[in-house]
């Protein structure tokens, strides 16, 4: 790979395109998740603390690593940019994936609401990462209010069950200058490899590795397809013949007449 | 009363170091927010807990 291949994000650079998840796994599987993962960015999410528990999450991610807080829990603008404040206030830099979710069955973006606390948070100098429905009018709308980039859905958050979003995403790469990362739903590597040929920037992924049956293996492989998929895309794919065959060898010098 | 992540806790006319200091929160790993307010760390020893507030206390977890 090409060393000036950077992810861009809000003037910061990163050499890896795969943002890690932490949840519904074990603080002790972070370490090694990051490394095998090769990330460079992990996201978190902000609860009521607890003073119970002795355990911070913090002590668990390898310095270095680009604190994401998401926004989840938000059932509207105001909840997110409360949030979102609380997160910086957490003390680990300025960067928040808005998420915002109205509708607790099919847990869908509200892309209405990520638009209006967009606009606030980058007012207020956050990196701001929307995690959105693919629609390529809202995306536009999150551009104009300041995003970061773009976080469009594969596919139902946690579904594992890959791009089903695809021609909407394609719209967006190719109609958004930010960088398009594809967030939720992702459950394979082939698919996140699949991604980054249509020209995602980075692809993010929580649940494909959290019920995987080895998490830093699984983040390895998922490494391992996202860079795959990138060197296409930067590489252009061989083109596709709409009917007929054509062969890969001469059509001289057969052993025949 | 003060509402304490939902919890009625008896701490009016504490600060909120004082309130911080009889629980087991780690205050390194903690924000505050009061009645929608973010309470920064340098105006935890000067904010004084009234009746009825709302404490939100936070802190990260694992997420996606």
């Amino acid at each position: 790979m090409k060393n000036e291949d950077k992810l861009i994000i809000g003037g910061h650079e990163f050499n890896s395109r795969f943002i890690l998840g932490s949840g519904k796994y074990s603080m002790k599987l972070i370490e090694a998740a990051v490394k095998d993962a090769g990330a460079e960015i992990i996201t978190l999410a902000v609860r009521r603390a607890n003073t119970k528990e002795q355990e911070n999450i913090l002590d668990y991610i390898p310095e270095g690593v680009t604190l994401l807080p998401n926004t989840s829990g938000a059932r509207n603008a105001e909840e997110a940019v409360r949030i979102a404040r609380l997160a910086r206030e957490l003390g680990c830099g300025n960067f928040v994936k808005v998420e915002i979710m109205r509708d607790t069955k099919y847990l869908l973006p509200d892309n209405q609401e990520t638009i209006k606390a967009t606009e606030i948070l980058a007012n207020e100098g956050f990196v701001v990462m929307p995690y959105m429905y693919p629609d390529l009018n809202a995306a536009r709308d999150m551009v104009s209010a300041g995003a970061a980039t773009i976080m469009p859905l594969a596919s139902p958050i946690g579904s594992n069950k890959g791009l089903a979003t695809k021609e909407f995403i394609q719209i967006l790469i190719d109609e958004i200058d930010l960088p398009i990362i594809v967030d939720a739903g992702i459950g394979r590597p082939s698919q996140a490899c699949e991604a980054m040929e249509l020209g995602a920037a980075a692809i993010m992924a929580n649940t494909a590795l959290a019920t995987a049956g080895d998490l830093p293996m699984m983040a390895s492989a998922f490494r391992q397809a996202i860079e795959a998929g990138r060197k296409a895309y930067l590489s252009g794919l061989g083109r596709v013949l709409t009917r007929g065959a054509s062969a890969s060898d001469p059509l001289t010098g057969f052993l025949r007449d | 009363m003060v509402k304490v992540n939902g919890v009625e806790v008896d701490a009016a006319g504490k600060t909120v170091s004082e309130y911080i200091a009889t629980t087991e929160y780690d205050s390194k790993r903690i924000a505050v927010e009061r009645n929608g307010d973010i309470v920064f760390k340098s105006q935890y020893a000067v904010t004084v807990l009234e009746d009825d507030d709302r404490l939100e206390i936070v802190s990260f977890v694992g997420g996606g």
